[in-house]
């Protein structure tokens, strides 16, 4: 069973991180150069950190899959990132923004994270800012900010539609920076197939040239994991193709634990299906909902009539009716299952009729086209591209889409995971959004375990491991992980199925959104229990790889992605089966209050879930952190 | 509860797609048929269902670059009928839909081509060379923790406007495979426009422009010949405007390390 010590430091809550990071052990000047450290992934957590821990004195290797580093799939996010700067003179403060990520997360996060998220948001703006990320100014040249969803303060700053692209390139630039000077060695079209393990700690990685087909083995004083989230194991998601679970999933089958899988995040504001072939789903960010009105017509059968012909009488604003004070900018979670059961009671639009209106008619009457144009220009240009409508003269459809995964590998207050040595860093953890995060957060906590997290923290890990002790590529070990990778690959190439990889995506996904997706049963997981492991064999005799091993081969890579998304949609059940409660993002029918809300519980659930391996074919173990709120109360959150 | 959606017209097109196995092999146009296209269908997703029948028919699928789908990682890198990122005006080959096409239209699919971008395999190429101009000067040296107060700096509103509209850049390369020169100055203008607009970048403003046009140079892009093809391709419709700006800082760069230098070899002057 594994030791879950959640290392949050002693003391009041605003103190503990400065308290902390004078609690810490440093690595002096001298020796950091002889530390090695791994970067997998350069997402925003994954550039932060490796600059700048490069520019503290570490050696670092940085491995992405991608081409080039500026495509890691922040770079979509659209809205913007938080900070608890008060700039608008509004009420906010540091304990403002940390109460409303922790309430927003349904009380499922630690605290202590949530409080130093919070406390180091100011620095990354201060950062960001100084890396020269052209954020929306004010006509005298402060920056401005927005409300978004989830919260009563203007805190969000932002660049255009584009918020994650220029912050993602703002950390590809100190990234580019270092790697040109030569202290971070960047490996690009580089897959993590395999952690490496030794002596209980991590000290290496198994990559494959994705262009050449090499397999190498790379050592290191420690590894960084920064590989994002696992939302693509519902196939069709606002993630990017590539987007993977491969290096955290692999990383649990070594001995790190993965927390609160079933926390899955639904975006309510995503344009909706169209058809078989989908190979994903385009997010409208959710800032459309401070100018923008959701609706469904009240009766069924105005369902497919035009927008225009449904009288103002007749249209529900849903949001607006049930939650009268936060109305269109509830969170993500309330605002997705609210459309679902519009839609589900016979009344949503399109010709799917899996579909609600975001309607700009008043902001167009009070801003005029033009003002709606320099809000949200780019996200009509979208919407237009890919629906031929034009949301000016009519409104969007949307509908709720997977979009991000609080769930992730477990990490103590250090973002250290069960296995010494091991950091994970971002969406790929599982630490700061607990049940469900809100809007503008990711982008936060992305960089602040990047840029102000793990540059102290892993000199805490490392001043405890003896310069130039890590170990050398030719021990079993690495030997063993090596042929672990060159045996999987083998076999897929060697498997004389029918059947293209994306087959099996898809109904993998299939299985996910109607079993495991925005509403959860006893019986329906208990389905999806059974039809997964079935899958899972099907796809390995039927599956079709072709090519070889020694090129790029994409449905080789794709391969050995799905096989890890059938197993993690496999835990991803079986944890929301075992969480009998409602919370955030997780949502069991059987636990809701009379107006279906989630009705958490408290008693029995109040707790990380830490599922670990226990071998192939063998029930995982579930270990509990217990979650102990010192300093707010367990409240019901209520948006009404 | 839930209507059947009715199902759109699905019509049929040749698709001549290079093949090109790897580096240094020859490459070819092969012929495809497809019988299953809908109009609603993006362009990447047609060629998945195209992937999809090779696969099933034992034969090796194409390779393409592709990651977000929503025409903002710059991964997406076709040329088709010519026209780098296809028919569209400002998108990517990502956001090109089925319904710019008709029934029995031939397609040509080619990878972005250039000296500097070299092809990888069928229409995936390696533009490893964007990532050295960036690293050889396209940033602000701003170690994490040193920043002051993000409003300690005040940016006028327009030119965090024109940062902006360069800075929207996704480093996809339709710029260099539109040019007939393969020139990479669109590229490298707009992240040099970007940080020299803003008063953070000023620091480093001339050793930025010379380095990563230095750079460019080395690495086998063409020269400007001011056609402006560049701004046409680019699916965030960058400016040919910043390459005018680049020039000039260029200019005056170059004349101030030219002063520098003399001034430094003359033991700095009458003093």
């Amino acid at each position: 069973m594994a030791t879950l010590d959640s290392k949050i430091p002693a003391g009041p809550l605003a103190e503990k991180w400065r308290k902390h990071k004078v609690d810490m052990k440093l690595v002096n000047p001298a020796n950091k150069r002889k530390y090695e450290v791994i970067v997998v992934g350069a997402g925003l957590a994954g550039a932060s950190a490796a600059s700048s821990l490069a520019d503290l004195g570490y050696k670092v290797k940085n491995f992405v899959f991608h081409d080039s580093p500026r495509r890691a799939h922040s770079i979509a996010a659209q809205g913007g990132i938080n900070a608890a700067k008060n700039y608008q003179n509004d009420g906010d403060s540091v304990y403002r923004l940390f109460y409303d990520t922790l309430k927003g997360g349904d009380y499922r996060a630690r605290e202590a994270n949530v409080h130093r998220l919070a406390e180091v948001s100011v620095n990354i703006i201060d950062q960001c800012a100084a890396l020269g990320v052209p954020f929306a100014r004010e006509y005298g040249g402060l920056l401005a900010n927005r409300s978004f969803g989830g919260a009563q303060v203007s805190r969000t700053f932002y660049a255009r539609g584009q918020t994650g692209q220029q912050l993602l390139l703002g950390a590809y630039s100190s990234l580019s920076r270092t790697v040109g000077q030569g202290l971070v060695e960047l490996h690009t079209h580089s897959e993590m197939l395999d952690l490496v393990v030794v002596d209980g700690h991590a000290k290496g990685i198994i990559v494959r040239d994705l262009i050449t087909g090499a397999i190498t083995r790379h050592s290191a004083d420690a590894v960084i994991l920064a590989t994002g989230g696992y939302g693509n194991v519902f196939n069709l998601a606002t993630y990017a193709r590539g987007s993977n679970t491969t290096a955290i999933w692999r990383a649990y089958k070594r001995g790190a634990c993965f927390a609160n899988p079933c926390y899955t995040q639904i975006h309510p504001t995503c344009i909706p299906v169209s058809g078989d072939y989908q190979s994903k789903l385009t997010l409208m960010s959710e800032s459309l909902r401070n100018d923008g009105r959701i609706w469904v017509p009240k009766k069924k059968e105005d369902r497919l009539k035009k927008p225009s012909e449904i009288p103002e009488a007749d249209r529900d604003y849903y949001l607006e009716r049930i939650y009268p004070s936060f109305g269109n900018l509830c969170p993500r979670d309330v605002a997705s299952r609210a459309a679902k059961r519009m839609c589900d009671e016979g009344r949503g639009v399109g010709e799917s009729g899996l579909g609600v209106y975001l309607d700009f008619a008043d902001a167009i009457n009070r801003l005029g086209e033009n003002g709606v144009r320099e809000r949200y220009g780019n996200l009509f240009d979208i919407y237009h591209e890919i629906t031929a409508e034009s949301a000016y003269k009519q409104p969007m459809r949307i509908y709720p889409a997977v979009h991000y995964t609080m769930g992730g590998l477990w990490v103590d207050y250090n973002l250290m995971s069960n296995v010494p040595g091991l950091f994970v860093l971002g969406e790929a953890n599982f630490s700061d959004h607990g049940a469900n995060r809100l809007g503008a957060s990711a982008l936060m906590q992305g960089l602040a375990d990047g840029y102000f997290v793990i540059p102290y923290t892993i000199g805490d890990y490392l001043a405890g491991q003896k310069p130039g002790s890590r170990p050398s590529t030719d021990r079993a070990e690495f030997k063993q992980a090596e042929e672990n990778v060159s045996s999987m690959n083998k076999r897929f190439l060697a498997s004389k199925g029918k059947e293209p990889v994306s087959h099996f995506h898809k109904r993998l996904g299939k299985i996910m959104w109607e079993h495991c997706g925005m509403a959860r049963t006893k019986a329906s997981l208990e389905e999806a229990l059974k039809l997964i492991p079935a899958l899972r064999e099907e796809f390995h005799a039927n599956v079709k790889v072709p090519g070889s091993a020694d090129t790029l081969n994409q449905s080789l890579e794709q391969a050995g992605r799905v096989a890890d998304f059938i197993e993690l949609g496999e835990l991803l059940c079986r944890d929301a089966l075992t969480r009998e409660e409602s919370c955030g993002g997780h949502f069991r029918e059987e636990h809701q209050w009379p107006d279906g809300e989630c009705k958490r519980d408290d008693e029995k659930f109040a707790h990380v879930a830490a599922w670990e391996f226990q071998g192939d074919g063998k029930t995982p173990l579930r270990n509990t952190e217990p979650l102990n709120y010192e300093f707010t109360k367990m409240s019901v959150r209520s948006y009404k | 509860m839930v209507a059947e959606k009715p199902s759109k017209k699905l019509f049929a097109v040749k698709l001549r797609v290079w093949r090109q196995a790897g580096p240094s092999a020859p490459g070819a146009f092969v012929e495809y048929s497809l019988n299953t296209v809908n109009p609603d269908m993006s362009f990447l997703e047609m060629l998945d269902v195209l992937n999809d029948d090779l696969t099933m028919k034992g034969e090796e699928p194409v390779a393409f670059a592709h990651d977000c789908r929503e025409g903002i990682c710059g991964t997406c890198s076709c040329t088709i009928n010519g026209k780098p990122h296809g028919p569209g005006q400002g998108v990517a080959t990502c956001q090109v839909y089925m319904r710019a096409y008709r029934d029995g239209d031939v397609i040509t699919i080619e990878p972005f081509r250039a000296k500097a971008f070299p092809i990888i395999k069928d229409l995936v190429v390696d533009r490893s060379a964007f990532d050295k101009i960036q690293q050889a000067g396209g940033y602000i040296t701003a170690r994490a923790g040193s920043a002051p107060d993000a409003n300690a700096i005040p940016v006028p509103k327009g030119d965090a406007d024109l940062a902006m509209d360069a800075a929207q850049c996704i480093g996809c390369g339709a710029c260099v495979a539109a040019c007939k020169n393969a020139s990479a100055m669109l590229f490298v203008a707009a992240k040099v426009g970007h940080l020299g607009v803003l008063p953070q970048g000023q620091a480093e403003r001339d050793r930025r422009v010379l380095a990563m046009v230095s750079t460019m140079d080395s690495l086998g892009f063409g020269s400007c010949t001011n056609q402006y093809e560049c701004s046409a391709a680019c699916p965030k419709l960058i400016s040919h405007d910043f390459i005018a700006r680049m020039n000039r800082d260029y200019m005056g760069a170059s004349f101030r390390q030219m002063f520098k230098a003399e001034a430094a070899s003359t033991g700095g002057g009458a003093g």
